[in-house]
C-alpha cells in the first residue's frame, strides 16, 4: 500500500518535473548568454499549442517535434529583437508572454473553432512519465557538460559575463546569444509538449504560470543546468505532494505549499541561502 | 616591408569629436615604440583601430605591407599577429586562467576542450617570458599584476607578433613596473615588435627606443633614443606651462579640513591630513593609489568609511551620503565626469539644479525662477556657449560640461570645501584656464581645496601643498616650492 | 526619436498586425475598425464602458510610469491591485454607518496601504540584497494570489462563495450614470492621480530626485539623491498607486471584492506605461486607447475572435520596447 503510493508520487513527480525541468535548463542557457528568460511562460505556451497540432496531424512524434520548433520560433522572435533590435530583455518578454496569450487562443479558434480547448489527441501514456522525467534530467546533465566542457560553453559563458572581452577575441556575441535563446526556446517548447502529449490536448493557458517557476528554478540554481533541474524537480515535488495530499491537508496548508517555490525564489533573492551571482551581464546589451 | 604594423594616413571620429587625423606610423619588429600625449590625444583610437576593434574613417592599417582585402575584424587582426591589451582587462573573473586564455581559439578534442593542452603550453610560454603562471586559478583570485599577465600571455598564445600595450603601468605598483618593462624589452629582443601607450614621460625614457608623440589627434613629434624627459614632456604640452594663477596664501589657521584615521576598505588609509581655508592641497600619485576612495570618502560616497572627517570643527560623515556633505559645504567636482558628473540626458539647467534641488525647494517645490536667475548668471560668468539653459548638456564639449559642472559646484553658498578630481581631464586650453582661474578663486574666499590631478603641471601651478599618495597612503608631503620631479617621483614609487 | 514619434509607431505597428490578423480571418479590417469605434465611441454605453475599462489601466499605468522614471520597472501590478481590492472590500464592508466622508477616504487608504506592503517586499529586497525588482515582483504576484486565497478561506469572503461580503453605501464611490454603463467616479480619481504626479515628478524637488535618479544613478548619487531611499520610496508608491486600482471595481463597480477581480490590469498597465513613455498626463490616452480595445473586443467578436486585441496589446509592447532601444553608434 504505501509502497504504491510512493512509487505513484515519485512517478508524479516526474510527470510534472518535466516541463519545468527542460524550461529550467533553457532558461539558464539563455541566461547564461546574458538575456533574461522572462518568455518562458510564451515558449511553454506556444510549444503546447504545436505540439497539439502536430500530434492531431501526426501522432506523438511529430507533437513533440512541433512543441521544439514552435518554443524555437518564440525563442528566434525574442533573440531577434533582443539581440539584433536591443530592445530591452524584460520589456520583450512581457509583450511575447502576452503575444503567446493571444495568439494560442487566436489560433486555437482558427484550428478547432473552440475558444477553450482541442479535441482528444493522440497523446502519451501514463507510462512515459518515468522515462520523460528522466530524459528530462539527462538534458539537463547535457547542458551542464556542454556549458564547461566545450567550446561553445565556454564562449556562451563569456558572452554572458563579459561581452565586450568576447568580442576582442573575435567571437560573435549576437551570434552565439541568438542560438542560445534559440535553443532556450526548443527546450522550453518540448517542454510545452510534453503538456499538451500527457493531456491529450491543448486547453486555454495550458502554461498556467510554468515559465515563471521555471525562471525562479533557473535562479534558485544559481544559474547551472544540474542545480536549476534539481529545483525545478524539487518544485514539481511539492506539487506532486499537494495534488495527493489534496484529501488530507487543510486548505491553509495547500495555498502554503503551491506558494513556495515563489516564497523560496523571494529568500533565495534576500541571499539567505548565500550569495547567487547572475552572470555579470545579463540583460545588458552590447 | 615584413614585420612591420603601419597605420597610413588614418582618421577617426566618434560624434563631433576627432580622435585622430591624418597619422601615420610603423611599429617594427624588435624595438619598444612609445605612443604618448595627454587624455584624448588619440593614442589608444590607434590601437584599437590596429586590433580592429574600430574601422578608420579615412587611411587603412596594415601588417608587413599587405593591406587587407576584406574588413579589419579583431579576427582578422588577430591572425595577423596583432596582440592588443586593454587598459581595462579583457578578462572573465569567474573563469579560469587557461579558459581565458584560449576563448575564441580552442583547442578541441573530440566534441569537448583540450584544456590540459592548452595549460601546458601556457606554462611553457610563461617560463619563457620568465613568468610563473597558474593555469587552473580564477582570475579573480589575481591580483591586478597578475591579470596583466594573463592578458599578455593570452595575445602572445594567440601568437602575436605585434604586442600593443594601452596604458599598462596605470594599474601597477612602482615595483610592478620595472619587471614588466624587462619582459617587454626581452620580447623585442626575441623580435616581437612592442607599442606602448602612456602620458608618463618618465617610463618612456626607461623603455622605449622610439617615441611618437601626439596632441589632438595629430602626430606632434618623432623622437629616437637617446631620449631625455624634458624634451619629450615639451613635445606633449606644446607649449610652455602656465603662468600660476595668483592663489594667495591663506592667512587664517583653524576651521579647515581635518581627516584622522581615515579608511576605506583595502584601498586607502589610514589617512591624517589637515587644511587650511583658503588652502590648496594638491594630491598627486600613481592612478589607483587611493585618490579616488579618498575623493569619495570626502564628498560622504563612501558606505564603508571608517575614521573621523572635521569641516569648520563640524563632524562630517564620510558614509553621510552627498546631500549631507553639501549642507556641510562640500562641492565635488567628480573625477568621471559622464558618470557621476553630469546626467548625460539632462538640460544644462536640470544638471546646474543637480546637488541644489533641496537649496532651491526649501518648501519642497522647485523655485525655477530662481534656477533660471543662477544658471543665466552662470553661463555669463564662465562664457558657456551657447547660452542655451534647456540645451541637452551632451551637446555641449568636454570642457564645457566640466565648466557647467564648476560653475554649479562653486556656487554653493558656505563653501567650506572643495573637492577637485581631475578637474582639467580632457578639457580643452581655453576650459581648463578658465576652471583653474574658478579653483584659485574658491581658495581665495577661504574654502579649503583638495586637488587630485594626474597633471603635474597643474598640480604645481594650483596647489600650496603637495601630497603624494602611495599604496592607499600620503607618503610625503611638501610645501609646493620642493616638489622636484626628483622628489615626487621618488614619493609616488613609494621609495620614501 | 521623441516620445510621441514612438508612440505613433507603436500604434502603427498595432495596427497593421490587427489589419493583417483581420483579413487573415477574412474580415475586412475597415469594417472591423468601424464597428469597434460605433460600439464604443460612438455609442453612450459603449463610451462609459471605456471610461469604466481606463481607470485601472490609467492607475496600473501611473504605477508603471512613476517606478520608470525612477529607473526601475515594476512588474508588480497584479498583486499590488488584488491586495488592493481586498482590503478596500474589508474596509468598505465594515463601514456601516460610518459617513462618507470618513468611509470613503479609509477604504481607499487601505487600498493603498495594502498595495504599498506587497510593494515593500520587493523594495527592502532591492536595496537591502540587490535583488532584480523584476524577479521579485513577478515572485509577489503569485504570492498574492496564494495569500488571498488563504485570507478568503479563513472568513474574508462570505461563506462558501470566492467574494468578499458587500460593502458599506458610504464607502461607494457613485457611478457616473452614463447609459447605464460601469463607470463611475472612480475615473476622476484616475485623473486626478495622474495631474498630481505630473506636477509632482515636473516641479517638486522628490521629483527632481526620481528622475535623476532613472536617468543615471550614479550622478544622481553624487547630487546628493538617496538612493535606497529613493528607490525603496518608489516602489512602496507604485504599489500604493497600483493598490488603487480597486476603487473603480470593488468601490465604483461590484460593490464587493471577489477572486480575480481586476487581474491583467496590472500586465496591460506596463503596456500603457510604455505607450506614455512614462509621462503621467500621457498615460490617459494611452489608458482610453487600451480601453478602446478592451471594450472593442467584446463588439468585434461576431466578426473576429476577440483575443486579437491580446496579441495588438504584446505588439504594442513589443514596438515600443525596440524603439526605445539604442541604436548602434550612438555610443561614446
Amino acid at each position: 500500500m504505501t509502497t504504491a503510493l510512493l512509487v505513484a508520487f515519485v512517478l508524479a513527480v516526474f510527470r510534472i518535473s518535466v516541463p519545468y525541468v527542460l524550461a529550467a535548463v533553457g532558461g539558464t542557457l539563455s541566461e547564461r548568454a546574458g538575456v533574461v528568460a522572462l518568455g518562458l511562460e510564451g515558449m511553454l505556451l506556444t510549444g503546447a499549442f504545436c505540439a497539439a497540432v502536430g500530434a492531431e496531424a501526426g501522432g506523438p512524434a511529430v507533437g513533440a517535434l512541433a512543441g521544439a520548433m514552435g518554443g524555437a520560433g518564440v525563442g528566434v522572435i525574442l533573440a531577434a529583437c533582443v539581440v539584433y533590435g536591443r530592445a530591452d530583455g524584460v520589456v520583450v518578454g512581457v509583450a511575447i508572454n502576452l503575444i503567446a496569450l493571444g495568439g494560442t487562443r487566436v489560433a486555437m479558434q482558427y484550428v478547432w473553432q473552440s475558444a477553450s480547448s482541442s479535441p482528444t489527441i493522440p497523446g502519451l501514456s501514463g507510462g512515459w512519465a518515468g522515462a520523460a522525467g528522466l530524459a528530462a534530467l539527462a538534458v539537463s546533465g547535457v547542458a551542464a557538460a556542454a556549458l564547461t566542457r566545450t567550446a561553445w560553453g565556454l564562449r556562451v559563458r563569456a558572452v554572458g559575463e563579459h561581452p565586450a572581452a568576447a568580442t576582442s577575441l573575435g567571437i560573435d556575441v549576437a551570434q552565439l546569444r541568438f542560438g542560445a535563446v534559440a535553443l532556450s526556446g526548443a527546450l522550453a517548447g518540448l517542454g510545452g509538449a510534453w503538456l499538451a502529449l500527457d493531456n491529450h490536448g491543448f486547453v486555454d493557458r495550458m502554461s498556467g504560470g510554468r515559465g515563471y517557476i521555471a525562471l525562479a528554478a533557473v535562479i534558485m540554481g544559481r544559474w547551472h543546468p544540474g542545480f536549476a533541474a534539481l529545483a525545478a524537480v524539487c518544485f514539481a515535488a511539492t506539487e506532486a505532494a499537494q495534488l495527493q495530499l489534496q484529501a488530507v491537508v487543510s486548505g491553509g496548508a495547500r495555498e502554503f505549499i503551491q506558494m513556495l517555490p515563489y516564497l523560496l525564489t523571494l529568500v533565495a533573492l534576500a541571499g539567505v541561502l548565500g550569495r547567487s551571482r547572475p552572470p555579470a551581464a545579463l540583460g545588458r546589451n552590447v | 616591408m615584413s614585420g612591420t604594423l603601419q597605420w597610413r594616413s588614418v582618421g577617426k571620429t566618434y560624434g563631433s569629436v576627432v580622435a585622430c587625423r591624418n597619422v601615420d606610423l610603423v611599429l617594427s619588429a624588435g624595438e619598444v615604440h612609445a605612443l604618448v600625449g595627454e587624455n584624448g590625444a588619440g593614442k589608444s583610437t590607434l590601437l584599437s583601430l590596429a586590433g580592429g576593434e574600430a574601422s578608420p574613417d579615412t587611411g587603412a592599417v596594415s601588417v608587413d605591407g599587405d593591406e587587407a582585402s576584406g574588413p579589419w575584424t579583431p579576427t582578422v587582426a588577430m591572425a595577423n599577429g596583432i596582440g592588443l591589451v586593454h587598459q581595462h582587462f579583457m578578462l572573465i573573473p569567474p573563469m579560469s586562467v587557461v579558459e581565458n586564455v584560449v576563448l575564441g581559439r580552442e583547442p578541441r578534442k573530440g566534441l569537448g576542450l583540450d584544456l590540459e593542452k592548452a595549460a601546458g603550453e601556457l606554462t611553457a610560454l610563461a617560463a619563457r617570458v620568465g613568468w610563473t603562471v597558474d593555469p587552473w586559478a580564477k582570475v579573480s583570485s589575481l591580483s591586478v599584476g597578475q591579470q596583466q599577465r594573463v592578458e599578455i600571455l593570452k595575445v602572445l598564445w594567440r601568437g602575436a607578433r605585434f604586442l600593443l600595450l594601452d596604458e599598462p603601468t596605470a594599474v601597477l605598483t612602482p615595483s610592478e613596473v620595472g619587471p614588466l618593462f624587462e619582459v617587454l624589452r626581452r620580447l623585442a629582443a626575441e623580435g616581437v615588435a612592442v607599442a606602448i601607450v602612456t602620458h608618463k614621460v618618465d617610463e618612456v625614457v626607461h623603455v622605449a627606443d622610439r617615441v611618437t608623440v601626439m596632441r589632438h589627434g595629430e602626430v606632434v613629434a618623432r623622437l629616437e633614443a637617446p631620449l631625455t624627459a624634458a624634451e619629450i614632456a615639451r613635445a606633449i604640452v606644446g607649449r610652455e606651462p602656465l603662468p600660476p594663477p595668483q592663489v594667495p596664501r591663506p592667512q587664517g589657521q583653524g576651521g579647515g579640513l581635518v581627516v584622522r584615521g581615515l579608511r576605506v576598505g583595502r584601498a586607502l588609509g589610514p589617512v591624517d591630513l589637515a587644511i587650511a581655508p583658503g588652502e590648496v592641497l594638491g594630491i598627486a600619485g600613481v592612478l589607483g593609489n587611493g585618490q579616488t576612495e579618498l575623493v569619495l570618502a570626502l564628498a560622504g560616497l563612501a558606505p564603508d568609511a571608517l575614521g573621523e572627517v572635521t569641516l569648520g570643527e563640524r563632524p562630517l560623515d564620510p558614509r553621510g551620503g552627498a546631500a549631507a556633505a553639501a549642507r556641510a559645504g562640500v562641492s565635488h567636482i567628480a573625477e568621471d565626469r559622464l558618470e557621476r558628473g553630469v546626467v548625460r540626458e539632462f538640460s544644462v539647467a536640470d544638471n546646474y539644479l543637480l546637488g541644489h534641488q533641496r537649496r532651491l525647494a526649501p518648501s519642497g517645490w522647485l523655485d525655477f525662477g530662481a534656477l533660471d536667475a543662477e544658471v543665466s548668471a552662470a553661463l555669463e560668468a564662465y562664457d558657456v556657449r551657447p547660452r542655451d539653459a534647456s540645451a541637452p548638456i551632451r551637446s555641449l564639449s568636454g570642457g564645457t560640461q566640466q565648466k557647467v559642472v564648476v560653475a554649479r559646484e562653486l556656487s554653493r553658498p558656505g563653501l567650506r570645501l572643495l573637492i577637485a578630481a581631475q578637474p582639467t581631464r580632457g578639457v580643452d586650453v581655453g576650459a581648463m584656464e578658465r576652471i583653474h582661474e574658478a579653483i584659485a578663486a574658491a581658495a581665495s574666499r577661504g574654502a579649503a581645496v583638495v586637488l587630485v590631478t594626474s597633471d603635474l603641471h597643474e598640480l604645481r601651478a594650483l596647489s600650496h601643498r603637495v601630497a603624494v599618495m602611495y599604496a592607499g597612503r600620503i607618503v610625503d608631503t611638501m610645501d609646493v616650492s620642493d616638489a622636484s620631479d626628483l622628489r615626487l617621483g621618488a614619493a609616488m614609487t613609494g621609495a620614501r | 526619436m521623441s516620445a510621441i514619434e514612438r508612440a505613433i509607431l507603436a500604434l502603427l505597428a498595432a495596427m497593421a498586425t490587427a489589419s493583417l490578423l483581420f483579413l487573415f480571418w477574412g474580415a475586412s479590417p475597415v469594417e472591423v475598425y468601424g464597428l469597434l469605434l460605433a460600439r464604443t465611441w460612438g455609442d453612450a454605453y459603449g463610451f462609459g464602458q471605456v471610461l469604466f475599462k481606463a481607470t485601472p489601466l490609467a492607475l496600473t499605468g501611473l504605477a508603471v510610469s512613476l517606478a520608470w522614471r525612477g529607473g526601475l520597472l515594476n512588474v508588480g501590478g497584479e498583486g499590488q491591485l488584488a491586495a488592493g481590492s481586498l482590503a478596500m472590500g474589508l474596509v468598505g464592508a465594515a463601514m456601516t454607518g460610518v459617513p462618507a466622508l470618513v468611509a470613503l477616504p479609509l477604504a481607499l487608504g487601505a487600498g493603498m496601504v495594502a498595495g504599498g506592503v506587497v510593494a515593500a517586499i520587493p523594495a527592502v529586497l532591492k536595496v537591502r540584497a540587490g535583488a532584480h525588482e523584476v524577479i521579485s515582483t513577478i515572485m509577489m504576484n503569485f504570492v498574492v494570489v496564494g495569500c488571498i486565497g488563504f485570507i478568503g478561506r479563513q472568513g474574508a469572503y462570505v461563506e462558501a462563495t470566492v467574494h468578499t461580503a458587500p460593502i458599506a453605501p458610504s464607502a461607494a464611490i457613485p457611478s457616473l450614470g452614463i447609459a447605464g454603463s460601469a463607470a463611475s467616479w472612480a475615473v476622476a480619481l484616475a485623473v486626478c492621480a495622474a495631474v498630481a504626479l505630473h506636477v509632482v515628478l515636473a516641479r517638486s524637488r522628490v521629483g527632481f530626485d526620481v528622475r535623476a535618479l532613472g536617468a543615471q544613478a550614479a550622478a544622481a548619487e553624487a547630487g546628493g539623491v538617496a538612493v535606497a531611499r529613493t528607490t525603496a520610496g518608489l516602489l512602496l508608491a507604485s504599489g500604493a498607486m497600483a493598490g488603487l486600482v480597486g476603487a473603480s471595481t470593488v468601490l465604483g463597480y461590484k460593490g464587493y471584492f471577489e477572486d480575480g477581480l481586476g487581474s491583467g490590469s496590472g500586465f496591460m498597465g506596463i503596456a500603457v506605461a510604455l505607450l506614455a513613455g512614462g509621462r503621467p498626463l500621457a498615460v490617459l490616452p494611452a489608458a482610453l486607447f487600451f480601453a478602446t480595445l478592451s471594450h472593442g473586443a467584446l463588439a468585434i467578436s461576431t466578426l473576429v475572435p476577440r483575443e486579437i486585441v491580446d496579441v495588438v496589446m504584446g505588439v504594442v509592447i513589443l514596438a515600443v520596447g525596440l524603439s526605445l532601444a539604442p541604436r548602434q553608434g550612438a555610443a561614446r
